[in-house]
């Protein structure tokens, strides 16, 4: 039996007809085919496939698609429909804050909820809001000036 | 509803049900998601009492002005949980009812000498954490909401796993009109007393007086983090040390 769902997904009315076990996350993948969220641990630790729900960084592989049911999903494909990056995605290609590149949408859409809530972060408040991402390639140390940078700049446009 | 679902549970945030579905440690013939009844969210005060409503998230009750300027020791425990989208997704209702041995609310409800009120009755926190994952919740029984009693001070320090940030062992230790209380969570099946530190507090609240005192090993749990002599040791450092910060 599938149940339908409807949401807004990065600012458009979308419905779909989903068994009530499938994952937002999956959801966003393969009914949409927006394949900018990851699923990496689908154990709730890495931070992958964080997307932002009424405004609030959650981890879409542990919630269910029908819990989006008349809420605001936005993913990393929310921050730019143009080859003009957003500032967030511009301060991690300036910083070196990526080499695969697989954990960075998630990070990036839990950076902006930290901005969010708290404009100007120091660097103790951004490596303790990174505690739910996981980077296995850059030591998160240019992760965290990037978002740091990226930060500012919001803040100044 | 959970009538007709014979095998259902009740969905709070979901941040530990979801992981054990996944898992296939539970297999309920319907999920009951709570997450659209507003009576269950919120936060108020009535007299000397703070009541969280269940399906209050971390986050929330980590930035709650009211809890932070009547509570410090709550708002820091919620604040200390998991990561931010767990906060963000995570519920007092959900965390105490799942009853996990290492979950920092426990320690909270028990410390603090907390209520429970469910859609049928009220429930002490003495009497509502009976094991491990096991509460004194009944089939269909629900918890409403969480009635906090304000204590004289009260602080709670856990030393966290690095990766998860659950408590290898979480102490809260506070005072009331009415005595101490130490909880501790993390170290046993479930959160529990430590009635000898209590009543030598009770005499002289400070650091020193719980320096003879030890745990017994046989009850605590031993797991690849944490000897069962770790824990107790662990006790006895965090407890001095939450005695030492509200001193």
């Amino acid at each position: 039996m599938t149940m339908k769902v409807t949401l807004s997904l990065n600012g458009k009315l979308v419905s779909a007809d989903v068994e009530p076990w499938t994952l937002l996350v999956q959801l966003i993948r393969d009914h949409f085919g927006l394949t900018g969220t990851h699923v990496g641990c689908d154990t709730s630790q890495c931070g992958a496939c964080v997307v932002h729900v009424n405004g609030q960084s959650v981890k879409s592989c542990s919630m269910l698609a029908v819990q989006a049911e008349g809420m605001e999903v936005k993913t990393i494909e929310s921050l730019t429909s143009t080859k003009v990056l957003h500032p967030m995605q511009q301060a991690f290609k300036d910083h070196h804050g990526l080499q695969c590149g697989f954990c960075t949408p998630g990070i990036i859409m839990s950076a902006l909820n930290l901005v969010a809530i708290n404009p100007d972060p120091s660097e103790t408040e951004i490596r303790e809001w990174l505690e739910g991402n996981l980077c296995r390639c850059t030591g998160y140390h240019n992760i965290v000036k990037a978002i740091s940078a990226g930060a500012k700049t919001m803040k100044v446009s | 509803m959970s009538e007709k679902a014979e095998e259902g549970l009740f969905l709070a945030g979901g941040m530990t049900l979801i992981p054990t579905l996944k898992l296939r440690l539970t297999s309920p013939s319907a999920l009951i998601d709570l997450s659209d009844l507003a009576d269950l969210k919120g936060i108020r005060q009535e007299q000397n009492m703070l009541i969280i409503g269940a399906m209050t998230n971390h986050t929330q009750v980590a930035a709650a002005p009211e809890i932070r300027n009547m509570l410090p020791a709550l708002s820091d425990l919620a604040e200390s949980i998991g990561d931010p989208q767990v906060r963000n997704r995570g519920t007092i209702g959900g965390s105490i009812s799942n009853a996990d041995p290492a979950a920092d609310y426990p320690a909270a409800v028990l410390g603090l000498g907390a209520t429970v009120q469910t859609n049928s009755r009220s429930i002490d926190a003495d009497s509502f954490f009976t094991g491990l994952f096991e509460t004194s919740l009944k089939r269909n029984e629900l918890v409403i909401e969480v009635c906090f009693p304000i204590p004289k001070r009260a602080a709670y320090i856990k030393f966290p796993n690095p990766a998860s940030r659950y408590a290898v062992v979480g102490v809260m230790v506070a005072e009331h009109e009415d005595g101490i209380r130490v909880a501790v969570t993390g170290a046993g099946p479930n959160v529990f007393r430590v009635h000898e530190m209590e009543q030598a507090l009770e005499a002289n609240f400070s650091p020193e007086v719980i320096e003879d005192i030890s745990v017994s090993v046989d009850s605590l749990n031993e797991d690849v983090h944490a000897s069962a002599e770790y824990r107790a040791h662990l006790i006895k450092v965090l407890a001095k040390r939450v005695i030492a910060a509200i001193i």
